[in-house]
């Protein structure tokens, strides 16, 4: 898969202060989750590959093309939703709208019609010819969705986009957010510091701590690795003799105590051949979950882990 | 009511230049100032001036127009030359500066107020685009205002009086044009830094008027109270009106200066520390909007 984002030793400081220090990564994922704190370093490495800040050392590509050098190319593929409030607040929306998607390059023509019809595809089309300032918080959000997909980008850069939203609001973002992702025509890169926003959305996720890479996690393949791993609790006698029977069809197998069971399903061998080899021991089986490491599990462990190095 | 499609699909049609995409910022201005009832009548009025010389000129060159409002001697009454330019271009600039004063702050301050600048610098367009996009809004009103109309009537009055009064009077022709400039680029700048600065159209205006009215009344304050002329240089109008009296006339200094741009004959300070005080003015503004206009504020 073509990369997304190459970091080479990418550091940024401000005063003197390293903000971003030697990242280095290769992102391909169709879309990518930035995860941290609060002023883990999320934001500025979103402004520095949109040539905001200039890097102080290394340097980042998009999609192979350096920010350093290339820097109006890359923003000419990058659809950009902003964290905080970013509108002109006397403009009706549906106007500010083909502003930008003019200001990205599309002729008039073309921008007016798309501005309209990302206005709708946010969910704003009733109010596309009210003033952004009076718009509400939810409201301002779907139109910032709306001025960063207008264009069309290679690659929509998404800055906590769910801020501020009430559930159904968000829940909404969350579900545009997989549409657009699920189209498969763009990547998505999504900074947040929620984890269910990250975990719904993304199939890479990129932790950063204080500046610095602190996990990498292909959430696609965890998923894929966990969907084996189960955990069950037995009750019965025979318990021994389950474990045996299972470890005869190849499972792995971690007995632990009062009846508890951790093992990894062999392809090929079905949940439901579990239960038939626990009724043949006449074993009861209470509890079945499908244990996986949840995105908070990652997370917890990179925020723990010393220096950020994992 | 034209129905739209409630998908997202991408955009893989042709794109503009980027010097198209810099005519679409003064085109939404453009939109925008021809909205404003009160923007369209101060502008109008604004060229009531340079109409009332161009009737002027006219009757001046037309014997039966002369000869219907029983005026003999009009080329005695009102001479076409240096002065009558100068005061044309001294009072079309103060309405420049009105006009700054209406339009400017209202340019850079909305994208600032609300973070809008790091939309539109998140796309292929650069600071320096942007500032000049939004520059070119007043470029382009203020020189309706001023050298347009001044050449105009410079060209009437040489089509009027003959091929020999063009040429003899070239320099009024430059003087008009560069003066003009001098005024405008200031008043751009000035007008984007201090609505950088100030994020509130009104306060961004009247700085405006205050820099211009303020700083000559301070420079006359100086000079009367340190018996000097020195204070001059503290003065807008006396720098712009002395770099004026330059442009039209050379080393042969016979006027004042323009109307509301005085340079008194026997208070001059040397031109080139004019030209300093321009200087420094300029790259004050550029330094202003140079920390201003950015994508992402620099939180230290």
């Amino acid at each position: 898969m073509e990369p997304v984002i190459e970091l080479d030793g990418l550091e940024v400081c401000f005063g003197g202060r390293p903000i971003l220090k030697k990242l280095k990564a290769t992102l391909t994922g169709r879309s990518i989750g930035l995860l941290g704190p609060n002023g883990a370093g999320k934001s500025t490495l979103l402004s520095t590959l949109l040539g905001f800040y200039p890097p102080s050392a290394g340097t980042a590509r998009v999609f192979g093309r350096d920010v350093r050098t290339h820097a109006r190319e890359v923003r000419g593929l990058i659809g950009y939703m902003p964290e905080n409030d970013a509108f002109i607040a006397g403009m009706s929306g549906v106007r500010f709208v083909r502003l930008m998607a003019e200001l990205a390059g599309l002729p008039r023509e073309h921008a007016i019609e798309r501005a309209h019809e990302a206005f709708f595809y946010v969910g704003l089309g009733e109010v596309r010819y009210r003033a952004l300032g009076t718009y509400s918080l939810g409201m301002k959000q779907s139109a910032k969705l709306a001025q960063a997909i207008a264009h069309g980008p290679k690659l929509l850069f998404l800055d906590e986009p769910t801020n501020g939203l009430d559930p159904p609001a968000r829940s909404r973002m969350i579900q545009l957010i997989q549409e657009i992702r699920d189209r498969g025509d763009l990547r998505l890169i999504l900074s947040s510091h929620l984890l269910r926003d990250v975990e719904e959305c993304c199939d890479e996720v990129l932790i950063l701590k204080d500046g610095n890479i602190a996990a990498f996690c292909n959430l696609e393949e965890e998923r894929r690795a966990n969907r084996r791993f189960l955990e069950i609790e037995t009750r019965g006698e025979n318990n021994g003799d389950f474990v045996a029977a299972l470890e005869r069809q190849g499972c792995e197998t971690a007995p632990g105590a009062q009846g508890r069971i951790k093992l990894v399903l062999p392809d090929g061998l079905e949940v439901r051949q579990i239960y038939q080899i626990a009724a043949a021991q006449n074993v009861q089986v209470r509890r079945l979950n499908h244990k996986r490491d949840s995105l908070e599990d990652i997370f917890l462990k990179a925020m723990e882990a010393s220096n950020g190095g994992l | 009511m034209a129905v739209y499609k409630k998908t997202y699909r991408p955009y893989d049609g042709r794109l503009t230049g980027p010097f198209a995409r810099l005519l679409v910022i003064p085109r939404y201005a453009f939109e925008d100032l021809h909205r404003s009832k009160f923007l369209n009548t101060f502008f109008i009025a604004t060229l009531i001036y340079p109409l009332i010389c161009a009737l002027i000129i006219y009757v001046q060159h037309n014997a039966s127009a002369l000869q219907l409002l029983n005026v003999q001697n009009a080329r005695g009454m009102i001479s076409i030359n240096v002065t009558f330019f100068l005061s044309l271009l001294g009072w079309q600039s103060v309405m420049a500066l009105f006009m700054a004063a209406f339009v400017g702050p209202g340019q850079v301050s909305p994208d600032l107020a609300n973070n809008g600048l790091s939309l539109y610098l998140a796309r292929p367009f650069s600071r320096l685009e942007y500032v000049l996009g939004k520059m070119s809004i007043l470029v382009v009103l203020m020189s309706l205002m001023t050298w347009i109309p001044g050449l105009l009537l410079f060209l009437l009055q040489g089509y009027l009086e003959g091929w020999s009064w063009m040429t003899d009077n070239a320099r009024i022709a430059s003087g008009i044009f560069f003066g003009s400039w001098v005024w405008i680029l200031l008043l751009s700048l000035l007008a984007l830094a201090l609505s950088a600065w100030v994020k509130w159209k009104p306060a961004a205006g009247a700085l405006m008027f205050v820099l211009f009215f303020v700083t000559s009344a301070f420079g006359a304050t100086i000079n009367a109270v340190e018996r000097t002329h020195w204070g001059n240089l503290a003065s807008i109008s006396y720098l712009v009106g002395s770099i004026w009296v330059q442009l039209f006339e050379g080393a042969n200094k016979t006027t004042n200066g323009a109307v509301f741009f005085r340079s008194p004959i026997g208070e001059e300070v040397p031109l080139w520390y004019c030209w300093v005080g321009l200087t420094v003015i300029v790259l004050a503004c550029l330094y202003m909007l140079a920390h201003k206009i950015r994508g992402a504020e620099v939180v230290r």
